[in-house]
């Protein structure tokens, strides 16, 4: 009897694995309604953003700020939908495409990287910025990019791309990893590790923080190339297209360059201009 | 699910549970140390053996795991200089055991003080009318009884251990839960099957153990 019930329980299991398992493969053919449609018939979106990327985007009470929530406005703008329309979620690296294939969020603006593993389950509007990989140092360091790392300590986020590139590339490096970029620039400061890495745009953030000011410096030399994309759902190719239409709109009367300005570009740096032949990411 | 037919990430969830696995044989033998150690100030003649006890158990009981381990790093480590190894990883690895033992020796100390409950009062008595001293009265007469009384709470607190040790991947330990984060952030295709194998692989282990350690408690239990 005792045999019986726990093969029941394991069987119960695996299909249960199973059963979850198909879920997450046939979710690019979700339901029909893009954005397109719900931002006419509701007039409300929900935006999936960061909340712990100061400059991008970060949640400060109940307030979110920053390029990516800017962005996020525009796209809002243009399809219509009014900004007390606007619903933000905080979303983390690991449950974007969850929340974009589940419906919890409708958009995703949040440092999301456009890559083929990821386009096989997500529609990408975009890119509206391509950042690459960078290193933050203190001041006084004489780290002058990727090649100075060698025997030097580094701080990235467990299980990012950027923490692997520096496992593969730059094997002489110590790496350390944190869960989270503020105890990497935490330890940044109590000088535990020596450079902290990941996209250029998310260090300039840190480095213009008010409790860092003058603390730190981005070394300035790109070794990736990160181009960063609006997500939607797979099956939402209309809603895709239309993001691009929109984000070509606001590279031409200036209101791109405004949520740049407001943002990141308050740390000194000018505004990129939106490459719109890039704009090619749909399916 | 072609992500674990890649051998780079079979790797990584190989280590990812290598870790594990290494976190949770130092943290028991560690905790089950201190904590037996702490069980016996609880109940010494000394106030304040008693009271540094009191304290522990209070004190890291009530705490939250995580900012023990944060603290384990920035503070014994990035502030105060306490290093264990020159290797960052294993560093880590010994910075998360001190934070996993003093956390679970809070939890042993009482299931073990529970056990000692469970020795009758008058083999105590007796041991004191022999002449025996409260160090030989704990060692020989209470503590194998008390031990043995509470093999199954002990299983329990362990089986914890082990899922808490994920915790060690907040100072940047890659075990499984970081490997897990780093297999989804790289296969944002297959987000759902990552995680069940993940989740899987922790019931599969866990609950044999659970098992086996309900056994063990009939096998040892003092028949009285």
């Amino acid at each position: 009897m005792r045999i019986t019930r726990l093969t029941a329980v394991v069987g119960a299991f695996a299909l249960a694995m199973a059963a979850a398992a198909c879920g997450g493969d046939d979710s690019g053919s979700g339901s029909a309604s893009g954005i397109v449609g719900k931002a006419s018939k509701d007039k409300k979106l929900v935006f999936g953003v960061k909340a712990d990327q100061p400059g991008l985007g970060l949640q400060t009470g109940g307030t979110y700020t920053g390029f990516d929530i800017e962005i996020a406005k525009i796209i809002a703008k243009g399809l219509g939908v009014p900004e007390s329309g606007i619903e933000y979620k905080t979303t983390v690296s690991a449950n974007r495409e969850p929340f974009i294939q589940q419906g919890q969020v409708d958009l995703v603006i949040a440092t999301y990287t456009i890559n083929d593993e990821r386009k096989k389950v997500v529609n990408f509007g975009g890119p509206y910025y391509i950042a690459g990989q960078d290193l933050l140092v203190r001041t006084d360091s004489t780290i002058a990019g990727p090649e100075g790392l060698a025997g030097k300590k580094v701080c990235s986020v467990s299980g990012s791309t950027p923490a692997k590139r520096i496992q593969t590339d730059y094997k002489d490096a110590s790496l350390q990893q944190f869960d989270s970029y503020s105890k990497c620039v935490q330890a940044l400061a109590n000088k535990t590790v020596d450079a902290v890495t990941t996209d250029d745009i998310i260090l300039a953030g840190y480095a213009a923080q008010d409790q860092y000011a003058g603390q730190f410096k981005v070394v300035g030399k790109k070794f990736s190339d990160e181009p960063y994309g609006i997500g939607v759902k797979k099956s939402d190719s209309e809603g895709c297209n239309k993001i691009n239409e929109i984000l070509k709109a606001s590279a031409s009367d200036g209101s791109y360059k405004a949520a740049w300005d407001n943002t990141l570009g308050k740390s000194g740096t000018a505004a990129p201009t939106l490459d719109v032949t890039k704009l090619t990411n749909c399916s | 699910m072609d992500v674990f037919s890649d051998s780079a990430n079979i790797d990584t969830y190989v280590t990812g549970f290598l870790w594990i696995l290494k976190l949770t044989a130092a943290g028991a033998v560690g905790a089950l140390v201190l904590g037996v150690l702490l069980a016996g100030m609880r109940v010494s003649p000394v106030p304040v053996l008693r009271g540094v006890g009191t304290a522990w158990v209070n004190i890291f009981r009530n705490t939250p795991l995580t900012l023990i381990v944060f603290f384990c790093y920035f503070g014994l480590y990035s502030a105060l200089g306490f290093e264990l190894s020159d290797d960052i990883d294993t560093n880590n690895y010994w910075l998360g055991v001190v934070g996993l033992s003093v956390y679970t020796a809070a939890f042993v100390c009482e299931a073990i003080r529970s056990g000692i409950n469970t020795v009758p009062v008058g083999q105590a008595e007796a041991a004191r009318a022999i002449g025996m001293s409260f160090l030989q009265t704990l060692r020989i007469i209470i503590l194998p009884q008390a031990g043995r009384a509470v093999v199954a709470p002990l299983g329990s607190i362990f089986i914890a251990l082990a899922k808490n040790a994920t915790i060690v991947g907040t100072i940047g330990l890659m075990e499984s839960s970081s490997a897990m984060k780093e297999l989804i952030n790289a296969n944002g295709d297959a987000v759902i099957p990552i995680f069940l194998v993940f989740a899987g692989t922790f019931a599969v282990v866990l609950i044999p153990t659970g098992y086996l350690f309900g056994w063990l408690a009939n096998r040892l239990a003092v028949k009285r």
